[in-house]
């Protein structure tokens, strides 16, 4: 039957356009049910493109390691230029007790055999020409990290997975989840039914209540961070830069130059504002401004291109949830991803689509491991 | 030094001169003028190379809109249309990206100051104007602000007399004539805030408005928005059409009408509507030979007076025409057209080739509706008028603006009524397309002194009958968009004439010489141009050729700025003869038939240097959504914010036969100016420039 498939996939993001791709080279019949116009308008195109494997779980870093490498090797392997750059993650550091922090957790990734180091202020300013030298006390470097665009790389995984086979149904929101003895059998849309023995739900932001129509609880709330973008300058450094310190209205802040050449910035507002709303506010780039500029004062005359706000679906202790839960069978859970769905996704795609196939390799287990749903979701994510 | 001396209009101010350089070359500029014009001054038309490709830019909106004009300026990029040159400036070509200076030190942050007021009125033009004035009438706090340096908007750029009636809108004043009037009226309200060099970037979902002005940042928060904001123009797709000479009408005034420089010696016009129309007259006024003027539908669109009025002097107009392509080395030095059939197709075989330096791209106007879209989305009260929400002449956005501040009045409760019935109905009027044009009328008279109406296309204008002291002029029906008719007495006072926007009113006079009756033509073209003795050759209303005829007298009414030239004719020549022709019209020459239009190369977006064939690939492919398509190409991704693609594009979308209910829009989003990031916080710094330069702040 023309409706039936072997994945229905909700949401064509950061999470489940590559999951397609994955699945699609595993020659399974793949459905993604958007419900935009086109691939990556939700969270994806908020992202400003980071991507690291420096994070302080196991399965976190598994997954992003795995990311890094597609992300690395696109360029060559496929032919699009997706704006890689490995340009490495630089925390600067001013305070003693950051100092205390960053050289702790540097125990943990370390541990995790990543390459990661504590640099001296120097190598920061090398790093980094003209950011602010008074009490600059050095700070962690972790050179194999890097950027891309989030934009180029989603429609490169879209185009590679529809050139693979599968289909992309946009302007579809998914409003009902139909199941049968316990297991998933499909979806419907305004447009039609389709049946499926796996639905995964990768709504991001919409994720609480996407599982909602499959009678899962999730814990997903989206809260925002508001982000910008300036006109091109001449390439001057290349690391993503990440300011861990709190300001007036924000916790903290990061930014790096993409491959055109622009400043590419992105805030944590404090308190967090919680909601779906995605319009810009007055706050933001007040705050970003004496904040960047205190960093590097030479950014005072770039201007400022375009702003905007981005969702971060975020789960109670800052940590995904990818999971196939016991209650409904074939209901695969991607959500959650806090913020970092554009580097998650890519590895987690791989991971999942392993899963389904029922052949997922030892490597594959543990990045799925510390994502699971009947967690206590009590512990806190120590780098957000 | 490519400055007007001479303008029939506009008299050059005196400045003084300022001293600066370009890529080290000394040149010169008047003090407080804008570094674009200052370069045009000198002969530089070549501002910057695009950063993808290389290609050469210049002046394009010269609005502070685009980026193409940025140069370099003491270290910074800027954009030269809108910033000051200063006493010792070094300007360079900007090649690439911008270089930021590596060290710089911050002396000092600000918080944005707030402020709160009952209305803001973004555009100080000929719409937000008249709001400010009706608020201030009721004591209502009110900001004005405007990103010129003066208030005015594009009327500051009118040289010509004004259409619509006397009473509501100024008709048959000169639109610099009413952009002072306005602003000076506006310093009777002391309730009205009037801010110039202060531009509008955002209005923010928490219901403020972020504005720069001067330099510092200020967060506005008021109770109700009137975007008074304009219109910008539309833009065109055909190869090579981002050669610097290749810009917009109203860059071109900009550049001639506000500035006094002539930015060119062969001009040629895209677009037949008023704006193009209006552009060919100013041209003639700054003594530019107007090399020709196509239009694409079988008739402009424009009032018909102003297509006469070109027509008459000598600029050949074709209709039923396409641009093919303009061609340069790095500027503009020709340009192809040719005709087309009915369904806009070229006509193979009919191309030719004009030399010109300039290219004016006048294909209409499209609303700025961004902030009013912003402040509807934060949930605020906000208002539109003017060309922000309807294109129109200004004299209906001067009463769309009144019209407006009324409904503000009520909203904020400061007035009950209602606003009249009447005043819609008027400005429907106002905002009227021209009607039918009516065959010129057989004489039914025998006087030996009378106007001659050359007017003859229903449009909303009245001056000649509000002016006639015999109240000899009426018009054939109740509205003034009817055509006026000479019924009665004439002393041949010339107030018809003089005060006709259309410049088409002549006086034939038998009374000295009833074998040789003399006309008396308007003609404000140029004061040295013709003189008494003189042979001319005459123009009949549509600018056929009438023969020549000899100067008797010119007389010059300097309170109206317009001469009247009067001629001796003959009895059959007289009633005919509407103006002097200033030069004979160019041919052209037959293009090469073997112009295949290699379209697929024709830049769209002209910031990030994308291509029609690009766009239309992805088109080709399915893609459907802006949004994906600025993602894959970068199209709408650079510095004007798609404020110039986003039409074009849609454009390609409809020539590949896509309907455009199938099409999502751009997603809007602040910044709709781009400001320096120090802006925000108001910063003080000090850079390595700065040591040479005093330069604090922005």
């Amino acid at each position: 039957m023309e409706n039936n498939y072997d994945v229905i996939i909700i949401g064509a993001g950061s999470i489940g356009t590559p999951l397609a791709m994955a699945l699609a080279e595993r020659k399974k019949k793949v459905l993604v049910l958007e419900a935009a116009p086109s691939p990556g308008q939700g969270q994806n195109k908020c992202a400003i493109g980071g991507v690291r494997a420096t994070h302080s779980d196991g399965s976190k870093i598994k997954t992003c390691l795995r990311s890094l490498e597609i992300f690395a090797t696109w360029h060559k392997k496929h032919g699009d230029d997706i704006g890689w750059i490995k340009g490495g993650y630089l925390f600067p550091v001013y305070t003693e007790s950051d100092e205390a922090v960053l050289r702790e957790l540097l125990k943990i990734q370390r541990g995790f055999g990543l390459n990661i180091d504590w640099i001296g202020a120097d190598k920061v300013r090398a790093l980094v020409p003209g950011i602010a030298a008074k009490d600059l006390r050095g700070g962690t470097w972790s050179p194999d990290d890097g950027s891309a665009s989030p934009l180029l790389s989603l429609n490169a995984f879209y185009r590679r997975a529809v050139k693979l086979g599968a289909e992309f149904r946009f302007s579809e929101p998914v409003k009902e989840i139909s199941k049968e003895g316990g297991r998933v059998k499909g979806v419907l849309t305004p447009q039609g039914r389709y049946y499926a023995p796996w639905v995964v739900n990768a709504a991001g932001a919409e994720a609480a209540g996407v599982s909602d129509l499959a009678g899962v609880k999730v814990p997903v709330n989206p809260d925002c961070h508001e982000a910008g973008i300036t006109e091109p300058a001449e390439r001057f450094f290349e690391p993503m830069v990440v300011d861990i310190r709190p300001g007036d209205k924000s916790k903290n802040y990061y930014f790096y130059q993409n491959r055109e050449g622009q400043i590419v910035f992105c805030l944590t507002p404090q308190p967090p504002i919680w909601g779906h709303d995605r319009r810009s506010t007055s706050e933001f780039l007040p705050e970003i401004s004496r904040r960047m500029i205190s960093l590097m004062p030479g950014l005072a005359t770039l201007k400022v291109r375009r702003t905007w706000r981005g969702l971060y679906p975020m789960t109670p202790d800052g940590f995904p949830v990818v999971d196939f839960p016991a209650a409904l069978k074939g209901y695969v859970l991607a959500v959650g991803m806090c913020g970092q769905g554009f580097m998650l996704g890519p590895g987690l795609g791989e991971a999942i689509a392993a899963h389904i196939a029922g052949s997922p390799s030892a490597d594959e287990k543990e990045m799925l491991a510390g994502f699971r749903l009947d967690r206590s979701f009590t512990g806190q994510e120590k780098l957000k | 030094m490519e400055r007007i001396k001479d303008h029939p209009v506009l008299q050059p101010e005196e400045r003084k001169t300022i001293a600066f350089t370009f890529d080290g070359a000394p040149c010169q500029a008047l003090e407080g003028e804008v570094i674009s014009s200052a370069l045009y001054a000198n002969g530089i038309k070549i501002f910057s190379h695009n950063k993808k490709d290389s290609s050469p830019q210049g002046i394009f909106c010269a609005n502070g809109q685009c980026a193409q004009c940025s140069v370099t300026a003491d270290g910074l990029t800027v954009k030269s249309c809108i910033t000051p040159v200063r006493e010792g400036m070094k300007v360079a070509t900007l090649r690439g990206a911008a270089v930021l200076p590596r060290t710089a030190c911050v002396s000092e942050f600000g918080r944005p100051e707030e402020l709160d007021v009952d209305v803001l009125i973004i555009g100080g033009g000929p719409s937000g104007l008249a709001a400010a004035a009706e608020l201030g009438k009721l004591n209502v706090n009110t900001l004005i602000i405007d990103d010129k340096a003066s208030f005015g908007g594009k009327l500051v750029l009118q040289t010509h007399k004004f259409f619509g009636s006397v009473e509501d809108c100024y008709a048959g004043t000169r639109g610099i004539d009413i952009a002072e009037k306005l602003e000076v009226q506006l310093k009777e309200y002391p309730s009205v805030k009037v801010w110039a060099d202060a531009t509008c970037l955002a209005i923010f979902s928490d219901k403020k408005a972020g504005v720069l002005r001067g330099g510092r940042y200020y967060l506005v928060r008021p109770k109700a928005v009137v975007s008074a904001t304009g219109a910008r123009e539309k833009s065109l797709a055909f190869p090579g059409n981002t050669l610097p000479g290749v810009y917009g009408a109203g860059a071109f005034q900009t550049l001639v009408n506000r500035d006094l420089v002539r930015p060119a010696k062969r001009l040629f016009i895209v677009g037949g509507g008023n704006v193009g129309l209006i552009a060919a007259y100013h041209a003639l006024q700054a003594g530019i030979q107007v090399v020709g003027l196509i239009e694409a539908l079988p008739e402009c669109g424009g009032y018909k007076v102003h297509a006469d009025k070109i027509k008459r002097l000598g600029v050949p107009v074709y209709t039923r025409h396409t641009i093919v392509r303009a061609a340069g080395k790095n500027e503009l030095e020709t340009v192809t057209i040719a005709a087309v059939d009915e369904k806009f197709k070229v006509r193979p075989g009919t191309e030719k080739n004009f030399q010109a330096d300039t290219l004016l791209i006048a294909v209409g106007l499209s609303s700025v509706d961004e902030f009013h879209a912003q402040a509807r989305e934060a949930g605020m009260d906000s208002f539109v008028c003017g060309d922000a929400e309807e294109i129109a002449e200004a004299s209906a956005a001067m009463f769309s603006g009144k019209i407006t501040a009324h409904k503000v009045l009520k909203s904020l409760g400061v007035m009950a009524a209602p606003v009249p019935q009447f005043w819609f109905d008027r400005l429907e009027v106002l905002k009227s397309r021209p009607g039918a044009t009516k065959a010129p009328e057989a004489k039914n008279h025998s006087k030996p002194v009378y106007p001659v109406l050359h007017c003859r296309q229903e449009i909303p204008c009245n001056p000649c009958v509000t002016v006639c002291p015999k109240k000899s002029i009426k018009l054939s029906g109740d509205s003034i968009m009817n055509v006026p008719q000479f019924a009665g007495d004439c002393i041949g006072c010339f107030k018809c004439l003089l005060i006709c926007p259309g410049l088409a009113v002549t006086i034939v006079d038998h009374r000295k010489d009833p074998a040789n009756p003399s006309v008396a033509l308007p003609f404000e073209i140029g004061r040295g141009l013709v003189k008494k003795g003189d042979k001319v050759r005459l123009a009949g209303w549509e600018g056929a050729d009438l023969g020549e005829a000899e100067v008797l007298d010119v007389k010059d009414f300097k309170a109206e700025n317009t001469l009247i030239v009067i001629v001796k004719t003959k009895p059959g020549v007289a009633d005919l003869a509407a103006s002097l022709k200033l030069y004979p019209a160019e041919e052209g020459v037959k293009a090469a038939a073997d112009l295949a239009r290699a379209d697929d190369e024709t830049i769209i977006c002209r910031c990030e240097r994308v291509s029609l064939g690009e766009i239309r690939a992805a088109i080709r492919g399915g893609m459907r959504d802006l949004n994906q398509l600025k993602a894959v190409t970068r199209a709408g991704m650079g510095a004007c914010g798609s404020k110039t693609c986003s039409t074009l594009l849609l454009n390609v979308f409809r020539s590949e036969g896509v309907d455009l209910k199938e099409v999502t829009g751009f997603t809007r989003r602040p910044l709709f100016v781009e400001a320096p990031l120090g802006a925000f916080t108001n910063v003080k710094c000090r850079t390595e420039a700065d040591e040479k330069a005093s330069w604090s702040g922005f």
